[in-house]
C-alpha cells in the first residue's frame, strides 16, 4: 500500500512541487545580502585585527619585553630583542609582527600581562610593497596612538569577563 | 529586381526577429542571475548600471549582460595544440545556428511569421537535431579525451530526450491535424481550458521537462557541472565559449516558444469566450500574450534551476527512456481514442 502511495507521489512528482513551492516562497523573502564597502556588519568589541602596541596614560610603552607572546604565537609571527634601557628598565629594542603568518589567534593579546600588544578592530588593510606587512615597532607604536581612546574602551567592555 | 527585393525584404525581417532575440538571450542572463538569486535570498548583479538611460537606468544592475559581453570578447580565445581549428571554431556556431533558425517558422501573432511552411513541425524538429552536432563537433575537435568524453554523454542525453520530445509533438500534431505552426495555435481557439495542456497533460510535462534536459540545463546540466564531471566544452574560451552559453539560452527562449504555441495556445488570449473578462482584455494584442506566456515558461526553467540538485547521469537516462517514453507512448494510445470519441471541447 505503502510502495504504491510512494509511486503515485513521485508520478505526480509530490516532492518536487514542495521544492518549487520553497524557492517560490523565498523569491519575496526580505534579502540578506550585505553590501560591504557600503554597507558593514557590526563588529564584537572582542574583534580580532590589526595589531597595535599600547602606551601607558603618561606616553610611556607598555611593554616589558617578557616574550610571553613571541613564546605562544602558534604562527611564529612575532620577533622581539630586548635590552636595558638607560634608565635600568626592560624594553624591547625590535618588536615585530609578521602578518602575512599571523593567523589573528589573539593569543598574543591574552598572554599579555600589561595589556601592551592587542589586535585592534582594523581588518582592512593592504600592501603595496614587500615588507608592508612586516609590523615594525614603530608601527605597532603608532597604531597604538591612533586607536587608543577606541582600544581603551573596548577592554573597559571586556574587564569583566576577563 | 523582383527576386532582389524578396531577398532584402526577408533579410530585414530576419534582423528584425534575431536583433531582438540576441537582446534577449543576454537580458535572460540577467534575469536568470537575479532570479536565481533572489530565490537565494541574495541580490544578484546590481553594481553595473545603465544611469545615462532614463528609466531602464534605475533598474540595479541592466548593464551587467554588456559588461559581460565586452570582458568575453576581450578574452583570450585559446586552442588546444592539436586541435582540429576550423571544427573548433565551426562547433559553437553549429550549436548556435540551429536555435536561430528555428524561429524563422515561429508565429509570433497570427499571420506574424517569416516563413509560413506546412511542414513547420518537421522543420523545428530538424533543426533541434543539428543542434547535437555542435556538441559532438566540439567534443571532438577539441582533441582532448575529457571534452570527446563529455561530448558523446551530452549528445546521448540530448538525443535520448529527443525521442520522448518526438512523441510528445506526435500527440500535438495528432490533436492538432497540422504541421503547420500556426494551425496549431488556431486549433486551439478558446479559453485557457481549450488550450492542448489539458487534454495532452502528461505530454506538456513530458514535453517541458525534456525541453529542459535538451538544452542541457539544470537539473539536467551534467555538461558543466564543473564540482563533479567534465563537460564538452573544457577546452574552451573566451568568446567561442560564450557562444556555446549563447546557444544554450538561445535554445532555452526557443524551446520556451514552441511549448507556447504547442500547448498554451500561442498568441490566444486566455479569456476567449469569457463573459467578462474577454472584452476586457480585447484591446491587448496577440504579441503581448505570446511573449507573456514565453516569459513565464523561461521563467519556469530559472526556477526549477534554482530548485533543484542535478541529476545522476545515469539517473537522467533512466529518467528519459523508462519514464518518458512509456509515459508518451502510452498517452499516445490514449490521445487516439479521445480524438475518435470527439470529446469537446478539444477534439469536436
Amino acid at each position: 500500500m505503502k510502495a504504491v502511495a510512494n509511486y503515485i507521489k513521485s508520478l505526480f512528482l509530490f516532492e518536487l512541487l514542495k521544492g518549487l513551492n520553497l524557492t517560490m516562497r523565498y523569491l519575496w523573502e526580505k534579502k540578506i545580502t550585505i553590501q560591504y564597502p557600503d554597507e558593514k556588519t557590526p563588529q564584537s568589541y572582542r574583534f580580532r585585527g590589526r595589531h597595535a602596541l599600547r602606551r601607558y596614560p603618561n606616553g610611556e610603552e607598555r611593554c616589558i619585553a617578557c616574550k610571553l607572546c613571541e613564546a605562544v604565537c602558534p604562527a611564529l609571527a612575532i620577533t622581539i630583542e630586548a635590552s636595558e634601557r638607560e634608565d635600568g628598565t626592560r624594553r624591547t629594542t625590535r618588536y615585530e609582527i609578521d602578518l602575512t603568518k599571523c593567523i589573528f589567534c589573539g593569543f598574543c593579546e591574552e598572554s599579555c600581562p600589561v595589556d601592551s600588544i592587542v589586535e585592534t578592530r582594523v581588518f582592512e588593510y593592504h600592501g603595496e610593497q614587500r615588507g608592508d606587512l612586516l609590523m615594525t615597532k614603530e608601527k605597532l607604536l603608532a597604531a597604538g596612538d591612533e586607536l587608543e581612546e577606541q582600544l581603551a574602551a573596548d577592554r573597559a567592555l571586556d574587564a569583566p569577563y576577563r | 529586381m523582383e527576386a532582389l527585393y524578396y531577398l532584402l525584404l526577408t533579410l530585414v525581417k530576419i534582423l528584425i526577429i534575431v536583433i531582438p532575440l540576441m537582446l534577449c538571450v543576454a537580458y535572460l542572463t540577467y534575469a536568470e542571475r537575479k532570479i536565481i538569486g533572489f530565490m537565494q535570498v541574495r541580490l544578484g548583479p546590481n553594481r553595473v548600471n545603465l544611469s545615462i538611460i532614463p528609466i531602464i537606468g534605475r533598474i540595479r544592475g541592466f548593464g551587467q549582460p554588456i559588461a559581460d559581453a565586452v570582458k568575453l570578447m576581450f578574452k583570450e580565445i585559446m586552442i588546444p595544440s592539436n586541435a582540429d581549428r576550423f571544427l573548433f571554431v565551426i562547433a559553437p556556431v553549429l550549436a548556435m545556428a540551429p536555435a536561430l533558425a528555428a524561429w524563422a517558422v515561429i508565429p509570433f501573432a497570427d499571420g506574424l511569421v517569416l516563413s509560413d511552411i506546412n511542414a513547420g513541425l518537421l522543420y523545428i524538429l530538424a533543426m533541434s537535431s543539428i543542434g547535437v552536432y555542435g556538441v559532438i563537433v566540439a567534443g571532438w575537435a577539441s582533441n582532448s579525451k575529457y571534452a570527446l568524453l563529455g561530448s558523446l554523454r551530452s549528445a546521448a542525453q540530448i538525443i535520448s530526450y529527443e525521442i520522448a520530445m518526438g512523441f510528445a509533438l506526435v500527440g500535438v500534431l495528432m490533436a492538432a491535424g497540422s504541421l503547420n505552426l500556426g494551425e496549431i495555435v488556431s486549433a486551439q481557439q478558446g479559453n485557457f481550458l481549450h488550450w492542448f495542456w489539458l487534454p495532452l497533460l502528461p505530454l506538456f510535462l513530458v514535453y517541458l521537462i525534456s525541453g529542459v534536459a535538451e538544452t542541457n540545463r539544470a537539473p539536467f546540466d551534467v555538461a558543466e557541472g564543473e564540482s563533479e564531471i567534465v563537460g564538452f566544452h573544457v577546452e574552451y574560451s573566451g568568446m567561442l565559449f560564450a557562444v556555446f552559453f549563447l546557444a544554450e539560452y538561445a535554445n532555452m527562449i526557443l524551446i520556451s516558444a514552441l511549448t507556447t504555441l504547442m500547448f498554451m495556445g500561442g498568441w490566444l488570449s486566455p479569456f476567449e469566450g469569457i463573459p467578462v473578462l474577454e472584452p476586457l482584455f480585447a484591446w491587448v494584442p496577440g504579441i503581448f500574450w505570446f511573449l507573456a506566456k514565453v516569459s513565464s515558461v523561461l521563467f519556469f526553467f530559472l526556477w526549477i534551476r534554482a530548485t533543484f540538485p542535478r541529476y545522476r547521469y545515469d539517473q537522467i537516462m533512466r529518467l528519459g527512456w523508462k519514464v518518458f517514453i512509456p509515459i508518451t507512448l502510452v498517452w499516445i494510445l490514449v490521445l487516439g481514442v479521445l480524438i475518435l470519441m470527439k470529446l469537446p471541447p478539444w477534439f469536436a
